[in-house]
């Protein structure tokens, strides 16, 4: 396996009882690559993301991370997905914790830092996103923009490899859309592997470095936002373009 | 006879409040017993079926904790001690007897509470935290078990109460509860009304003061609701 694909998917398949949704998928995502996931509802987005970290255990195919294939049940599972950082539509904070546990359990817990080391880089990372003064706060004190930064935040503070996005603007508010956006723009110019599943067309043409269309469960077109925005092949990624632009 | 000399020949004479003062001091004592013994079974059967979910390997487990709820679920409480008395554990003290019948009665109850409290808890808790790298295990100890907790408190609360005075017929069993030693007075004096009315009064003592001590637990965890 060439030494700069952190993700590969071969024949990757999800089924929910009779449901195919997704049906088949092969793709190798790079180091550095920012991929933005495009698609109708239902064209099996989210499933194939969250099955990279296999949060949705695929019904086929295989999945490889850093070149160990997490589809293997003898394969440490727990210990790959530290290093794939995950942030959710609904944001999940842990709301009986406060921001600064909710930064410090993973790191203290799986990774034995120590508290103190843990709590600086939580705090620093904090400051990065502009919340430095709400480390005290308990989550539901915080608006959902601050919210989302926040979980941006935790999963980074386990300094993953990839970061895996999940609609991570479509729960919130329009205003507050612009900040989550401005710490995802800000970590893809410092190289981080990022997938990104999103309605943010602009997002995408900005952002990423290479934008795939999903339709029924299939991978319809690959290609730079260049290539997807300016010259779409397929006539589904036509139309959904016309409907979503 | 005054209401005051009648009251000194029921409970002062022979010293005859000491047998409410014992009785009361075994009450306690099961109910707490009980009420932990029930605790940690309740916990124990809602996160081994929260784990036997979808995994055929532990079906017989799951059927273990089902088959237990179902079968203490059906037994009345009264029943369900003269079997731990008469055929159990015949030899123990009963006190030891009440503990572990009203313990065990007690477990299924919260088993089911606990379990609804888990399941209340919202999935995105356990997708973050495995998504994290947390076993199984820890996300259940330090993310969705202390949020279930916070949620089903006030359930707890009653079961602790419908504890307390279930305990009333541990008489059953020669065992000399406050509700026992009321009626003792009661048949060494010929007085009925009075050591009845005191025991109601003592029972919603009891009662009142324990959902004060609750209300004070559910004011502190709810402090992180930032509300």
């Amino acid at each position: 396996m060439e030494n700069n694909v952190v993700i590969r998917t071969k024949n990757l398949q999800k089924s929910f009882d009779d449901l195919d949704v997704l049906k088949g998928i092969d793709i190798d995502i790079c180091k550095g690559d920012v991929v933005c996931v495009i698609g109708a509802s239902g064209s099996g987005k989210s499933t194939f993301l969250r099955c990279l970290n296999l949060l949705e255990q695929p019904t086929g195919g295989s999945i490889f991370f850093n070149g160990a294939e997490l589809t293997n049940s003898k394969v440490d599972l727990d210990l790959h997905r530290q290093k794939m950082g995950m942030v959710f539509q609904q944001f999940n904070l842990f709301p009986h914790l406060t921001i600064l546990k909710n930064l410090t359990l993973a790191p203290m817990m799986l990774k034995k830092v120590p508290k103190e080391e843990a709590e600086a880089k939580a705090l620093a990372l904090l400051a990065r996103v502009g919340l430095a003064d709400r480390a005290e706060s308990y989550p539901n004190q915080l608006s959902g923009g601050q919210k989302q930064r926040v979980a941006i935040v935790r999963a980074l503070c386990m300094e993953p490899e990839v970061m895996l996005f999940d609609e991570p603007t479509s729960a919130l508010d329009p205003e507050m859309v612009g900040e989550v956006l401005d710490v995802m723009k800000e970590l893809a110019r410092d190289g981080m592997t990022m997938v990104v599943v999103t309605h943010e067309m602009g997002f995408a043409r900005e952002v990423a470095n290479r934008v795939i269309f999903l339709d029924d469960g299939l991978l319809a077109e690959d290609g730079t936002p260049e290539e997807i925005f300016g010259a779409p092949k397929t006539e589904r990624l036509k139309t959904f373009l016309s409907k979503v632009l | 006879m005054s209401w005051f000399d009648k009251l000194q020949q029921t409970f002062i004479e022979g010293d005859r409040y000491m047998w409410l003062v014992e009785g009361l001091i075994n009450t306690l004592i099961i109910t707490l017993g009980a009420l932990i013994i029930g605790v940690l079974i309740g916990t124990l059967i809602a996160i081994t079926k929260y784990f036997c979910e979808g995994n055929k390997k532990l079906r017989i487990l799951n059927w273990l904790c089902d088959l237990y709820t179902t079968v203490i679920r059906g037994i009345p409480i009264t029943v369900l001690l003269l079997m731990f008395f008469y055929i159990v554990l015949v030899s123990a003290d009963g006190v030891i007897v009440a503990i572990v019948a009203f313990g065990i009665n007690s477990g299924a109850y919260m088993a089911e509470l606990i379990r609804s409290g888990i399941n209340a808890v919202d999935k995105g808790q356990m997708e973050a935290a495995r998504s994290l790298g947390m076993s199984k295990g820890q996300a259940m100890a330090k993310i969705i078990f202390p949020q279930a907790i916070k949620n089903i408190l006030p359930a707890i609360g009653n079961e602790c109460i419908a504890l307390l005075k279930e305990t009333s017929v541990a008489g059953y069993v020669a065992i000399v509860d406050i509700t026992r030693a009321a009626t003792n007075i009661r048949n060494k004096t010929f007085d009925a009304v009075n050591p009845i009315i005191l025991l109601a009064l003592i029972y919603l003592v009891l009662v009142v003061g324990m959902t004060k001590l609750l209300a004070i637990l559910e004011r502190r965890l709810r402090k992180s609701d930032g509300k």
